[in-house]
């Protein structure tokens, strides 16, 4: 109850310290700072232009494909704004997967050299010699990256609904508007959950050049190899043409699953389920299942229950990641360099 | 409220089978500078770190400020001040936004921060580079603003580690001496860990032998010297032109009573007598043909305690 307390008074520190024209909480001040680093970095702004090129031109594309994609019997036909994230040409991939292609990228550099640099650089061990808890840093660490991806994918996500409202001229309806703020939503977490990876590697290991490639790698891991192996497992596992519809169903399933072990799996699965209404299932339907339905599109509730296993799993990850290296490093003795 | 500030009981720290720290009891008074002298590897930074909580002993209490910093660190880490051995600061922030992110996450106001910082920064002579960024200091520099970073939140201690390290003589004494005008001027406990004796020797009231986990002596350095030279308190360099050995000498030397040992180094032979006989070795050796061209009555210095200890000892092979 205390802790629960002094967690409410934290949060609370900000606003009731500006009043009192006293210091803010040390933990701001370490937010502070961490988002002002971000800001101000080479790698960020980089990064932040790569975004933006992929944005605008993905917008382009799909602005120039948009009177295409609109077909006569198209089910997504009444969410006609929603094609701005989803159309294209096939020259550009659009917008939500270059973002699940990025975002990955943005937050392992956002994070990877979170700690070890401080250790290499001999700060660590005079910020612990401060009268803060040593999770502080951690978290503040993780506070700022958070709030610098959050601002980043907003203003994006709210740039593109503006520029495509001012191109297109149809405004969208309100379950349009509720899906794209999920969708950012989706994308911050996505990026939050690359983010803790890579956090989690600059707390193991002592070379911030080691932990960025550690992030690579296991983003290209799961992006190209992952899918390579999966394939061949499925080769090997493949029932007989003789098989029964049940055995075909479960291998169909132990494949889907064994593709949803990774993060941007999760990722475009949720991501399609909400840009396209239409989808309604993620997973094999059996002809009994589909027949009489009426190729509608669901409202947004459905289909956030449909993607609601793919967000716990996201969210569980990025919480492991996180445990993992707050764990590690509040175990960690702290000796100067 | 007792009158140590800083005090150990029985500390102890192990890494796997290694002892880093073992039953360690030390008492620092409030406002006196302490001097922790020892090698490489004696424990020194470990002890240091277990005073500000950053790791746990494996058995014993630290009190500092009258708490217990292995229970309650950031009450400790409010009062006192740490320079590592190697600073760091944040290299694309300038020395005066490093002081004040310090000063913020003390809790300090930014007016009262900013003013306090700019009075330090003048204080260790940086005031010119306060805009500059920290990439461009030099090490006496850094080691100046590390200084001011651990002054900025007006501790009762300061504890210094191995603060001298790669710095030129010059700035090495313009660093003491501000130790030491701070010490005196702000009342403030000064602890410093140092392998370096004579550093150690011009600053501190009170010095603590550190070796291999334990501490062998501490005190005053005329007190040291008695406890440690007790039954030699005088030591006689005598040199003598010819080449001769230790045997030869003990049989010039036969008749005086009070010598205690002989050895020869560097060519010079060390008498440690527990009397002063020095007329009476110069007469010997004279009389008996030799040619004397040394002779040196010898009075203990940091130097000698620390040889005495480290010489060849059993201890130092251990922890080196």
């Amino acid at each position: 109850m205390n802790r629960l307390l002094n967690l409410v008074a934290l949060l609370k520190a900000p606003p009731a310290a500006a009043r009192a024209g006293k210091a803010p909480h040390p933990f701001w001040a370490i937010v502070d700072k961490e988002v002002s680093d971000h800001l101000r970095s080479w790698r960020f702004n980089i990064l932040l232009v790569l975004i933006l090129l992929t944005c605008f031109g993905s917008l382009y594309i799909s602005v120039t494909n948009i009177g295409k994609a609109v077909k006569p019997d198209d089910p997504d036909g009444a969410f006609f704004f929603l094609k701005l994230f989803t159309a294209s040409d096939g020259t550009l991939p659009p917008f939500h997967v270059l973002i699940g292609f990025l975002g990955p990228l943005l937050g392992i550099s956002l994070g990877f050299d979170a700690i070890n640099s401080e250790q290499n650089g001999g700060t660590l061990s005079r910020i612990m010699a401060q009268p803060i808890h040593r999770d502080y840093l951690i978290n503040g660490k993780f506070v700022a990256s958070l709030i610098v991806i959050s601002v980043l994918f907003f203003a994006l996500g709210f740039l593109v609904m503006g520029l495509g409202l001012i191109i297109i001229g149809v405004p969208p309806t309100a379950g349009e508007f509720l899906r794209i703020v999920f969708f950012i939503l989706l994308n911050i977490l996505y990026v939050a959950f690359w983010l803790n990876l890579s956090i989690l590697f600059s707390v193991l290991l002592r070379q911030a050049a080691t932990s960025a490639l550690a992030g690579i790698a296991v983003w290209l891991f799961f992006t190209i190899f992952y899918q390579i192996i999966v394939k061949l497992v499925a080769k090997a596992l493949m029932p007989s043409e003789m098989a029964s519809q049940q055995a075909v169903l479960h291998y169909q399933e132990l494949v889907l699953n064994l593709f949803r072990i990774v993060p941007s799996q999760l990722f475009s699965d949720a991501t399609t389920t909400l840009l396209m209404p239409s989808v309604r299932s993620l997973g094999p339907l059996t002809m009994e299942q589909v027949y009489g339905a009426i190729p509608s599109p669901l409202p947004l509730g459905q289909s956030l229950l449909i993607v609601w296993p793919q967000l716990t799993g996201l969210i569980a990850a990025t919480v492991v990641c996180f445990a993992l290296s707050y764990f590690s490093f509040m175990k960690r003795e702290i000796r100067p360099r | 409220m007792s009158e140590y500030i800083i005090s150990l009981a029985g500390l102890t720290k192990k890494y796997g089978a290694l002892t880093a720290v073992d039953q360690l009891d030390l008492s620092i008074r409030k406002g006196e500078v302490f001097g922790l002298l020892g090698p490489n590897g004696a424990g020194k930074s470990t002890t240091i770190l277990m005073m500000l909580g950053l790791t746990e002993p494996t058995s014993g209490t630290v009190q500092v400020c009258g708490i217990n910093a292995t229970m309650h660190p950031v009450e400790v880490k409010k009062r006192v001040g740490y320079l590592p051995d190697e600073v760091g600061f944040y290299e694309h922030r300038s020395g005066l936004e490093n002081l004040l992110y310090t000063a913020r996450l003390n809790r300090m106001p930014v007016q009262e921060a900013t003013e306090r910082a700019c009075q330090l920064l003048k204080r260790v002579g940086l005031y010119e580079s306060a805009h500059k960024k920290t990439r461009t200091y030099s090490r006496g520099m850094r080691q100046r603003l590390g200084l001011a970073d651990v002054l900025i939140k007006n501790p009762e201690v300061i504890i210094l580690d191995e603060p001298t390290l790669g710095i030129d003589p010059r700035g090495v004494r313009e660093f003491l001496d501000l130790i030491v005008q701070l010490s005196r001027e702000e009342r403030i406990t000064v602890l410093l860990s140092s392998h370096h004796l004579h550093q150690v020797q011009q600053v501190c009231d009170r010095v603590g032998i550190f070796v291999g986990g334990r501490l062998l002596a501490e005190g005053d350095i005329p007190t040291l010297s008695e406890k440690l030279f007790a039954g030699e308190p005088y030591i006689i360099e005598a040199g003598v032109q010819s080449p001769l050995d230790t045997a030869h000498l003990q049989q010039v030397l036969q008749g005086i009573e009070g010598i205690r040992s002989i050895q020869l180094s560097n060519g010079l032979f060390r008498i440690g007598c527990h009397r002063d006989v020095t007329s009476a070795i110069a007469g010997a050796i004279v009389r008996s043909g030799l040619e004397l061209i040394h002779l040196h009555r010898k009075t203990y210095g940091l130097d000698d305690i620390y040889n005495r200890y480290f010489e060849g000892g059993p201890i130092y092979e251990q922890t080196a």
